[in-house]
């Protein structure tokens, strides 16, 4: 094969980028005013409650400022943006109901295929609102619920009002606040005690519109004793205006419980990604987080776990890349508040092309979390010499008792271990990707198959031909 | 005669501004095994990393041909699938890479075809059993925490699967009890054959009991300064280094 000398600047993305004709039938004006607000609830035909939930938030999103730390969000100018953009089709649990062209971006990005192998249910998100949802029959017969929010809130209110927003108020920061007063679309998973889930369920959420923000809400209870593996997808085409991404996800796992968040990120990179990720662990009970980062112009993405209950436990696997005109801030966040309760941060960034990839972390102990245990390992590795890498992990002990362990590296392919594939009749490009592939390995075997292999792709392209 | 396999002629080589090794020369016929004797510092890991073309090192006149080709003119990863294979005093930790992925890749890549899975593994396995390596090392990561001994047989390992036509092995040998230096030895005896050379730095002559030695080289501050049969490690052995120099008149 001919060597590869091409300078592959961004990844292929041509899959992600082909747009589809904006044919939605309503968009919010751009900007931010309660009469938008009154207008996307009106339209989303919301209770009484929920109307009054986003006009509080709206009030508290002008009160609140932006964030004095991390990337700059200079670029996001919240009066261009379009909050809210109903797409030309109605929920349905029939692909053949939803409209081709939409039909046909999911097909390219292999959600009908994934359904019918390996997946327990899907939803999938276009723009604003979701187009298609479905659900095993056999778990419909358990009592598990998923659906999109807004049939939840038709159909399990009750449930919907004790949990919505009760893990991240939206007084918590400023898109926090945003979210709460534009929120739409989204999934919601209700597992019963005992209930489980054996085949995973995934919601993707995809972003056709320019210049438009998508907020959509994930909502998951998994009730005492029951288990279940969510896989979350997003992507969009790029633009050349900013795009904002504000969702939130507020995950409830239950006594004894068990939860697995897996997500893949590849928003185009003229998007800003702000996202919000928060699980409350009761006793005994596990979460789980699997986040791959890739895409985005900016990124601000710390999910947070709440070990609650005692021996509750939290295993946070996430990796990142970085790449020309990305500043991707990630990290993960963990309060240990109970007794014997046990959290696990690895993590994986790399920059190259001038990007900057940030792994930022915080670690609460309490005094009531006796003999709490936490590592962290974070690694990084840059690429070239233009490309950054930060580490800022936060630690705040409190117990006395704690047994917190931490290991940083940051560091650059080692011209040994190259030296070392090389002797074994290996090309330098090749022993450079098959490091950085080692490097990721960790993280790539927890990956849901299909996105490991994305992820290899994706490591494999970038690397083509840019070294040497 | 045995053909040569490797040909060095006055090769001026070093680090930066530093000379290290000054006008050496050196052959290694087909089939067979030489011994590099020297004291620390002299130069022999050098000498083994240039013939390697490891990028540290600049070769700044000399010649070295490898079956009659420009070594030189060739980058690291054309040497090895020309046939050359260095097992290193140090190796190199690679996480994230299976010992099983890492050296059915190097096979691939030496020979050039694909290499099935099945008969690999199989031939693996029984390599490792020879060389007293448990199974579920093909699924650890490159010497990720491997103890200095574990090391070594994962190169003999890589050695026997890889079948180079010449082995450089780096003091292989050092810091191994008496029990893995006789599975190590047995390993290079069970890799050499009429077809293939050896070239090997030791301090230690337990390693080449199983082998029949040809050659030995005294190199010293960059240059043979002697060179015999294998009765010269008798030799050294008994009397050392700075003898030799005496009776050279250096």
């Amino acid at each position: 094969m001919a060597k590869k000398k091409t300078f592959v600047e961004d990844i292929e993305r041509t899959l992600y980028d082909i747009k589809d004709a904006d044919n939605s039938v309503y968009k919010s004006e751009s900007g931010l005013t309660e009469d938008i607000i009154r207008d996307i609830s009106a339209r989303k035909h919301d209770p009484e409650w929920m109307l009054e939930f986003r006009l509080k938030s709206l009030e508290t999103y002008n009160k609140l400022s932006l964030p004095t730390w991390g990337p700059s969000l200079q670029d996001l100018d919240m009066d261009r943006i379009i909050t809210y953009v109903q797409p030309d089709a109605k929920m349905t649990g029939n692909w053949k109901d939803v409209p081709e062209d939409i039909k046909d971006t999911f097909d390219r990005l292999g959600i009908p295929e994934a359904e019918q192998k390996s997946l327990g249910g899907v939803g999938a998100q276009y723009d604003s609102e979701v187009v298609y949802h479905s659900i095993q029959e056999d778990m419909v017969k358990q009592g598990v619920i998923y659906t999109d929010m807004e049939t939840a809130i038709r159909e399990h209110e009750d449930i919907v009002k004790e949990y919505f927003m009760k893990l991240v108020p939206p007084k918590d920061h400023k898109f926090a606040a945003l979210h709460g007063a534009v929120w739409s679309g989204g999934s919601f998973v209700y597992v019963p005690a005992g209930v489980q889930v054996k085949m995973p369920l995934q919601s993707y959420f995809r972003l056709n519109a320019a210049g438009a923000g998508q907020f959509e809400h994930t909502l998951i209870i998994v009730e005492p004793g029951a288990s279940l593996h969510f896989i979350e997808g997003c992507s969009a085409p790029k633009y050349n205006v900013t795009n904002l991404h504000a969702g939130c996800v507020e995950l409830y796992v239950k006594e004894g419980a068990r939860l697995r968040y897996s997500t893949i990120e590849n928003w185009s990179r003229n998007m800003m990604n702000l996202n919000t990720k928060r699980a409350l662990v009761e006793k005994d009970g596990i979460i789980e987080w699997v986040s791959g980062s890739f895409g985005s112009h900016v990124s601000c993405l710390y999910p947070c776990s709440i070990l609650h209950g005692e021996r509750a436990k939290c295993e946070f696997t996430g990796v990142t890349f970085a790449s020309k005109g990305q500043d991707l801030d990630t990290g993960a966040s963990v309060i240990l508040t109970a007794p014997d309760t046990s959290a696990n941060i690895n993590t994986r960034t790399i920059s190259k092309a001038g990007g900057k990839a940030t792994y930022r972390s915080a670690v609460k102990v309490t005094e009531n979390a006796k003999r709490a245990k936490c590592s962290v390992n974070c690694e990084s590795l840059m690429l070239d010499n233009e490309s950054r890498s930060d580490t800022l992990p936060v630690m705040d002990i409190e117990g006395d008792d704690a047994d917190v362990g931490h290991e940083a590296k940051i560091g650059r392919i080692s011209d040994e271990a190259v030296f070392y594939l090389t002797c074994r009749g290996i090309d330098e490009d090749e022993a450079r990707a098959m490091i950085v592939r080692g490097f990721v390995e960790p993280i790539a075997k927890e990956l849901p198959l299909e996105y490991a292999v994305e992820m290899n792709n994706l490591v494999n392209i970038e690397l083509e031909g840019t070294m040497g | 005669m045995a053909e040569n396999l490797l040909e060095i002629h006055d090769l001026h080589a070093g680090v930066e501004d530093k000379e290290i090794l000054k006008g050496l020369s050196l052959t290694v016929g087909k089939g067979e095994v030489h011994v590099i004797l020297g004291p620390n510092g002299s130069g022999k890991s050098t000498l083994m990393n240039v013939i390697m073309g490891h990028p540290k090192y600049t070769v700044t006149s000399g010649t070295m041909t490898f079956e009659g080709e420009d070594l030189l003119a060739m980058k690291t990863f054309e040497r090895a699938r020309k046939g050359l294979f260095l097992s290193f005093q140090t190796p190199e930790e690679i996480p994230g890479i299976s010992v099983e992925n890492m050296i059915r890749t190097a096979k691939q890549a030496i020979t050039g075809e694909r290499v099935k899975i099945l008969p690999f593994r199989k031939k693996l396995r029984a390599m490792m059993e020879e060389l007293k390596i448990s199974p579920e090392y093909a699924d650890r990561y490159m010497n990720v925490g491997f103890s200095g001994g574990e090391k070594k047989r994962n190169e003999i390992l890589q050695l026997l699967m890889l079948e180079p036509k010449l082995a450089l092995l780096d003091e292989t040998d050092s810091g191994l009890d008496v029990d893995a230096v006789q599975i190590v030895s047995e390993g290079v005896a069970k890799f050499h054959n009429d077809d293939n050379s050896c070239l090997i730095i030791t301090h230690n002559t337990r390693i080449l009991e199983k082998l029949k030695v040809d050659k030995v080289h005294v190199l010293m501050n960059g240059e043979i300064v002697e060179e015999g049969g294998a009765e010269l490690i008798d030799t050294i052995n008994a009397k050392g280094f700075t003898h030799i120099l005496d009776a050279v008149g250096k």
